[in-house]
């Protein structure tokens, strides 16, 4: 990995739900902040630069709002910075984040990302009715639906996979005090029966739109020796990380296993040394909005052959009792405001490696995977994190 | 630190919201019922400008002609054209008309719609190629039971009436099946 | 840090409206016209950053239909931000700084004539308490105007001179919108349209952009005679609330003209002031002294395509110094209302 060495020194997160109106816009963001900068030992003071990220500003309509929080922020005399990549944009505005310290510029970074979604409608906000486009009546679901279809052609995978993935996520979110969706009743039969949107996803398979935000603390090799010094927490180590885009229309692409994906997944794991990731990777927080993607993004991500990602599913590998497992903190599909999303998995994969991750941590894991993705399959974002120095 | 320790901090001690807000150096009485809703209505209009590609497919439409625009460096057809070609970064400027037959490169079964204009479910949303394109249209199934509609099938657009006609890919009303073979699905990747 | 260069520029001919053409058709020639100043294509390119607007375009993800006129086939390594593309370039440069890039290509871009510009600006605003009144942008401007006027920093005929010596200068830049200039006395007994602000006093709402290219070390030297060297750069924010603000300063410029490494003696400034007023506040705050040319090429007073007239500020003090005619440069950028947030770039020539 290039560049001076950084690392999250701390996680904050706010009680996701469909609606947080118990705060108002600053408030939320501070119920992340404050928390991160808790879990570092650190106070707004200490922090040199803040980059902020969120998918589109329509969601809240409000133009641009990290100027009108430059107050709450504690942005003041300081360097903001916003990103906006679509729905990797949490990954991308961390990977942005790091940037800004392996560069040697910054020292102490703190990077939030965010979503309101019940402030506006985010189906109208992601499909304006412009009159020369055409409209997607089918919904985002219905957008992604087909290439699920392509992908269980291909592979020949059993109809029941998506249930798996969907059960195991909504499960594993039961121990994750702050994630949105806590369905301490659903089973497999309740994810079977629940109404099919799009086939093959049905509504159990699909995330939530959820308001809420997570806020990280990223420092330099000194101030995160520092900071763990006085937490008592280690940090997670960044041992790799790495963006890639594609077009969203372009002949020779294929939505089901893009190029991108494979391409950004080599690039990480050259940097982190990692050459069998299904070996050497010791939990993974995959970006999964709705349930077919773990086993496609498996594939996507190296972890298991071309048309084999829906075994390692189907054998129970990627519960938390498994050797792989994927997304203990109920994943998107648990938990979705679409622009702290990909932050969130970030984040829960450093969480992982610094032993913090309380009923949902993976015992003794020391390397682990946070990616997100968005547009059209085709913004990819990822980094390996780890207990250990690189 | 002991382990203990490290577990619970993995919540928060820091309880959520309210307690940011500084205590007011004048009393304030927030009553029983805080604010928790703000609704602030909003209202912006846009001309949008469709851009020259876009312009001269929307007009073939009026023309039932589907013009995609090839790409200067391989060769291949893009539908709906944008102008530039998405692998090349050049300009599209060689009209090239395409279909109007196609082929379904993929599809999904909609049990709920979105948006005005969504027909009655449930209805089938698909991929469609059109022959001679490098990438697929979308659009609606119709005159076909949902559970018979495959990767590869051959089909053709229906059209509104021509006293209908406008320049916007709504004078498609949707597309049915015709009786071609199959097109093998593998020959379809990269083009969906 | 390593040395790092602006080695290519390419701006639209920005104008009140490009409205045959959609975002893609506008930015794709400026795109290809910047790569094709150095000879590069976008496989040279290690990473891309560009800076535009959803509430301009009056669409969620509106960078991804422009991504096609950069050709990201097969995958590159690409970034964007919700802001003007000087701020893409201070993340461009961040990565090079780092090592994990060479070169770097920055574009940005809006067309503001698809929406109502100053209405959509208040849509950037407090949304509790500011937002609902939908102040537009020239009000609002008008107010920092007032307060510099009653304050005496500034006079009615000295922010006239300032639009008429932009607009004039502006002769000689050919992607200018709007060109020369009423004299002052006859920009002065033109009516009030925000009272303080007349027509004169503000930007034009324009179309366009302005795509450049980074290099660091030798890679700039082989891809231009003299490259326009980034001494320094440094990004800065002020509060939003304009009630808790001194508008009669800009105390971002002044810290990150500071951190930027302003001093000396400089040739050029081209400065982001979209408005008469806000002129002399950004000059103050970088602190070059008289001597220096500003705004030769009319400034935002006579081209202001948000999201791209911060890059472009940087862009023309980088063509200046790469055509040898300017050997030392400082170029400033804003965003938000009423200067909240600074750029400032320290740009030079020389090996």
């Amino acid at each position: 990995m290039a560049g001076n060495r950084v690392a999250v020194v701390g996680v904050g997160q706010t009680r996701y739900a469909a609606v947080r109106d118990d705060v108002s816009l600053p408030g939320l963001l501070r119920e992340a902040v404050f928390r991160a900068l808790a879990d570092a030992h650190m106070t707004m003071d200490d922090i040199d630069a803040i980059v902020v990220g969120k998918a589109p500003d329509f969601f809240e309509g409000m133009m641009m709002p990290e100027s009108y929080l430059a107050e709450a922020l504690g942005a003041v005399g300081k360097p903001l910075f916003r990103v906006h990549t679509a729905g990797s944009v949490g990954g991308s505005t961390a990977l942005v984040a790091a940037t800004h310290v392996q560069s040697g510029v910054h020292d102490r970074v703190l990077t939030i990302g965010w979503q309101q979604q019940s402030v506006s409608e985010a189906m109208w906000a992601l499909s304006f009715p412009i009159p020369f486009q055409q409209q997607l009546v089918a919904g985002a679901g219905g957008y992604f639906a087909p290439f699920i279809r392509e992908y269980i052609r291909r592979s020949d995978a059993p109809d029941h996979i998506g249930i798996l993935v969907a059960l195991k996520d909504r499960l594993n979110a039961l121990k994750n005090p702050y994630a949105h969706l806590h369905e301490p009743d659903i089973t497999f039969e309740s994810i079977e029966e629940s109404f099919m949107l799009w086939e093959p996803i049905r509504y159990s398979e699909t995330c939530p739109g959820s308001d809420g935000a997570i806020a990280l603390v990223l420092a330099s090799e000194g101030a995160a020796e520092a900071s763990a010094a006085s937490s008592g927490v280690p940090p997670a180590w960044i041992h790799g990380t790495a963006m890639r885009s594609e077009p969203a229309t372009a002949s020779g692409r294929d939505q089901v296993n893009p190029v991108a994906g494979i391409e950004c997944a080599a690039d990480v794991y050259a940097q982190a040394g990692i050459t069998d990731p299904r070996r050497q990777v010791d939990v993974v927080e995959m970006y999964v909005p709705f349930s077919w993607y773990e086993p496609m993004w498996l594939e996507n991500l190296g972890f298991a052959p071309e048309g084999e990602g829906w075994k390692l599913t189907a054998d129970g590998a990627t519960e938390m009792t498994g050797d792989l497992p994927v997304n203990c903190s109920g994943g998107v599909l648990s938990t979705n405001p679409i622009g702290a999303s990909g932050m969130i998995r970030f984040g829960e994969a450093a969480l992982q490696v610094r032993g913090q991750a309380g009923d949902h941590q993976v015992d003794g894991a020391r390397v682990a995977v946070g990616h997100a993705y968005g547009g059209a399959a085709q913004f990819y974002a990822m980094w390996v994190v780890g207990a250990d120095k690189p | 630190m002991t382990t203990e320790d490290r577990r619970d901090r993995s919540i928060s001690t820091l309880p959520d919201g309210l307690w940011t807000q500084p205590t007011p150096s004048v009393p304030v009485d927030l009553g029983d019922d805080p604010v928790r809703r703000q609704v602030v209505p909003a209202a912006m209009r846009y001309n949008y400008s469709p851009g020259l590609a876009s312009t001269r497919f929307l007009r073939g439409l009026a023309e039932k002609r589907f013009l995609g625009e090839r790409c200067p460096e391989t060769g291949e057809v893009y539908i709906p054209p944008r102008g530039v070609s998405p692998v090349s970064g050049l300009p599209t400027t060689e009209q090239v008309e395409v279909g109007p037959k196609a082929t379904i490169t993929s599809f999904c079964v909609v049990h709920i719609g979105f948006g005005v204009n969504a027909p009655p479910t449930p209805f089938v949303s698909a991929l469609f190629l059109p022959d001679g394109a490098a990438v697929s249209l979308y659009g609606t199934m119709g005159e076909v039971p949902h559970d018979e509609v495959r990767i590869g099938m051959r089909v053709e657009p229906v059209w509104v009436d021509d006293d209908q006609l406008t320049e916007s890919m709504e004078n498609i009303r949707y597309w049915r099946p015709i009786d071609e073979p199959d097109v093998p699905a593998e020959q379809l990747k990269g083009h969906m | 840090m390593r040395d790092v260069a602006i080695v290519s520029v390419a701006q639209s001919h920005h104008r009140r409206s490009a409205e045959e053409l959609n975002e893609v058709e506008m930015i794709q020639p400026v795109i290809r016209a910047a790569l094709d100043g150095v000879g590069a294509s976008i496989s040279d390119i290690d990473f891309t950053c560009s800076g535009s607007s959803d509430y301009l375009a009056g669409q969620a993800f509106s960078f991804v239909m422009t991504l096609d006129a950069v050709g990201a086939w097969p995958p590159i390594v690409e970034s964007h931000v919700e802001m003007d593309g000087a701020w893409a370039l201070y993340e461009a440069w961040l990565k090079i700084q780092t090592g994990a890039a060479d070169t770097a290509f920055v574009y940005s871009y809006s067309k503001a004539s698809p929406g109502d510009l100053p209405r959509v600006m208040s849509r950037m605003l407090d949304p509790y308490y500011a937002g609902p009144l939908w102040p537009d942008s020239v009000a609002y401007a008008g107010l920092q105007a007032r307060a510099m006027l009653d304050a005496g920093v500034t006079t009615e005929r000295q922010m006239a001179e300032v639009a008429h010596r932009n607009r004039e200068s502006a002769r000689t830049n050919p992607n200018a919108q709007v060109v020369g200039s009423p004299s002052v006395d006859e920009l002065l007994a033109a009516p009030m349209l925000s009272d303080p602000l007349r027509v004169h006093d503000c930007p034009p709402i324009s179309d366009g952009g302005v795509a450049v290219v980074l290099a660091a070390g030798d890679r700039a030297r082989e891809w231009a005679e003299r490259p326009a060297w980034i001494r320094g750069i440094d990004h800065r924010i002020d509060g939003h609330q304009i009630g808790a603000r001194d508008l009669t300063t800009a105390p971002s410029v002044a810290l990150a003209a500071q951190r930027a490494g302003v001093d000396g003696a400089f040739d050029v400034a081209e400065v982001h002031a979209p408005f008469s007023h806000q002129e002399q506040l950004v000059l103050d705050g970088l602190g070059v002294g008289n001597g220096v040319e500003v705004n030769p090429s009319g400034g935002a007073l006579a081209a202001n395509p948000m999201m791209a007239a911060g890059l472009i500020r940087l862009g023309e003090v980088a063509t200046r110094i790469m055509d040898g005619s300017a050997g030392r440069g400082v170029a400033h950028a804003t965003s938000g209302h009423l200067l909240q947030q600074n750029l400032v770039c320290v740009l030079e020539g020389g090996d």
